[in-house]
């Protein structure tokens, strides 16, 4: 981005990161939810995948719909261990900005913690956002989820 | 000097009437077991899976994956043809190849040099002839030294459908022998000569014995159980149509089920995972189309021994490599493909579907945990056993899916190769 980004804009981003990181680590899917517009893309991709240019990703949403049937699954229909996540994110780098739109970008991992357990890093990558305005302050028309590590811990349950 | 005397049944297995309905844990506790499942099962008498022909498709193209435990090559050489060999360098045994994947028109080991050709032969060796200096000739190789008895370690390679499988073993059965006509049959449903898209991976390393994963494959009686959305959506449940198959060794296995009964309230859907009211909010997961070369079932799993399960679940088509990681571990890498003549509004419904499966799939995720879990069950008392007996204690082919048949079968052709 050639153009300075208004503070508030800026900040407005930050806040929306660390909404989103709250709200996942806090098991608040309706607040996960309630990130992004009704029309949306979330998807957690593996980085050899968006790399070499394949389409799969682990998970791929299309629209809010999908990701409230992902926090159905999460809380009504998926067996698995429980576990804390925990999401330290990066100071986001912003690419564009427009009326339509801000592409940005920032690191991020999330350290797992199972009962009983210690806590180990579980995944860690970038996201690639897009953020729209909107009457109720900024939300992810797109939010990827690009990640490095090459093996996920047997399973992702909730989202990245 | 004594002979050294060798206990016929070191691990002492006790299997219950002589039979494989009780599985003692220590199949999947005992490292020293592990070590000669990778011997018997991996690296002789049976075909392992390496990849798809889609993944190196040009000259030159490569693929790092393993056998078992065991680095190996994939390539495709100058002539076309598929070449599979050992990632260990025939000078000093390094490990060669680190990328896993690219286009070569060689491979050199970066230690010294040593070259070789994309089938495996050894092209050049540094100072083969020695260094000349100050009139004199320093080293070399010594006089016998000959090029073509240092090439890789070549496997040998079975291609059908597009999908290759390798072995170490070069005096087994071949490919079609070795899966037997009654699963190739389903093999050969699956890929049927069209040439394959490759979708994309997903690598998962989950905490268990690798037997585990083909057990899961060989356990019709779980998804309808564990996994609400194929209870409730009518995917996978106890009343479908169905049908279990084996080669006549019982090492494999295809899962053959038609859909039906989509939330219909009987005595499968009194189950606590099946939810009558659940709707989706988009549908678009479950936008299935139909297929002319399913030829009826709507899902058919079937389990190459021991190395590779080929999924169909409706439009989602793929290939699971298990890679084991000594006794407690293995690493699940999927492979989603889609074929040559695909619609794209195909291939979305596939990469949608596969929202079902892989290591966050709404189906399949709970498979990697359960593996977890019950590892550790097996860990803490490892003198205890399994139980497998729905459907009785004998092994056989069956028109229904309440049984765990093909996981006694399994078993039976375990202990008979294994000799415990």
């Amino acid at each position: 981005m050639s153009a300075a980004l208004e503070f508030e804009t800026y900040n407005a981003i930050v806040q929306l990161h660390a909404r989103y990181a709250s709200a996942v680590d806090a098991n608040d899917w309706g607040a996960w939810v309630d990130c992004f517009v009704d029309d949306c893309v979330y998807r957690i991709q593996p980085r050899e995948n968006f790399e070499r240019g394949f389409p799969l990703a682990t998970l791929s949403f299309e629209s809010k719909g999908m990701l409230k049937d992902r926090a159905y699954g999460i809380a009504e229909t998926l067996f698995h261990d429980p576990y804390y996540q925990r999401h330290i994110v990066g100071a986001p780098l912003i690419l564009s900005a427009s009326d339509a739109g801000i592409e940005c970008e920032a690191n991020y991992v999330v350290i797992r913690t199972k009962l009983s357990e210690l806590s180990t890093v579980f995944n860690a990558g970038r996201y690639i956002d897009t953020i729209v305005r909107t009457s109720e302050g900024l939300k992810f028309k797109l939010r990827q989820c690009i990640y490095d590590s090459e093996m996920i811990p047997n399973s992702i349950i909730y989202p990245i | 000097m004594n002979e050294r005397v060798i206990p016929r049944e070191p691990h002492g297995l006790d299997w219950f009437q002589n039979g494989t309905s009780r599985i003692p844990f220590r199949v999947y506790t005992d490292a020293e077991l592990h070590t000669r499942e990778l011997e018997n099962f991996f690296y002789k008498n049976h075909w392992c899976y390496v990849g798809l022909e889609a993944e190196i498709p040009n000259p030159g193209d490569f693929k790092r994956t393993v056998i078992g435990e065991r680095s190996v090559v994939m390539t495709r050489s100058e002539d076309g043809s598929v070449n599979v060999v050992e990632n260990v360098c025939a000078h000093r045994g390094m490990q060669f190849c680190r990328q896993r994947h690219g286009n070569r028109k060689e491979f050199v080991c970066p230690y010294h040099q040593w070259s070789y050709t994309l089938k495996g032969d050894l092209q050049g060796v540094p100072f083969r002839r020695g260094v000349k200096q100050a009139g004199k000739v320093n080293g070399g190789m010594p006089a016998d030294f000959k090029t073509e008895e240092h090439g890789l370690n070549k496997l040998r390679v079975a291609t059908r459908g597009g999908v290759v499988f390798a072995t170490f073993d070069h005096a087994m059965e071949s490919f079609e022998d070795f899966v037997g006509s009654t699963v190739l049959g389903y093999f050969d449903r699956m890929f049927d000569g069209r040439k394959l898209k490759i979708l994309g991976y997903n690598r998962q390393r989950i905490p268990g014995n690798w037997k585990l994963m083909q057990e899961n494959i060989k356990d019709p009686y779980h998804p309808g159980l564990l996994h609400t959305w194929f209870v409730t959506f009518g995917l996978w449940r106890a009343d479908n149509k169905s049908e279990l198959k084996m080669d006549s060794h019982f090492r494999h296995a295809s899962m053959i089920s038609t859909r039906g009964n989509a939330q219909a309230a009987n005595e499968v859907s009194k189950v606590s995972s099946f939810k009558e009211t659940m709707k989706l909010h988009d549908a678009r997961f479950l936008d299935i189309v139909p297929e002319a070369w399913w030829n009826g079932p709507t899902a058919v799993m079937t389990t190459l021994f021991p190395s590779v399960i080929l999924q169909q679940q409706v439009n989602s088509v793929s290939t699971r490599h298990i890679q084991p990681r000594g006794n407690g571990e293995f690493d699940f890498v999927w492979t989603h493909f889609g074929y040559e003549d695909d619609t794209p509004e195909m291939t979305e419904r596939r990469l949608r579907q596969s929202n079902l499966f892989g290591p966050a799939g709404f189906v399949s995720a709970d498979d990697g945990e359960v593996i977890e879990l019950s590892q550790k069950g097996f860990e803490q008392k490892p003198e205890h056993r399994t139980l497998a007996e729905l459907g009785g204690r004998e092994v056989g082919d069956t028109d229904h899916m309440v049984t765990e048949t093909l996981i006694r079968g399994m078993y039976a052709y375990w202990r008979k190769v294994m000799g415990l």
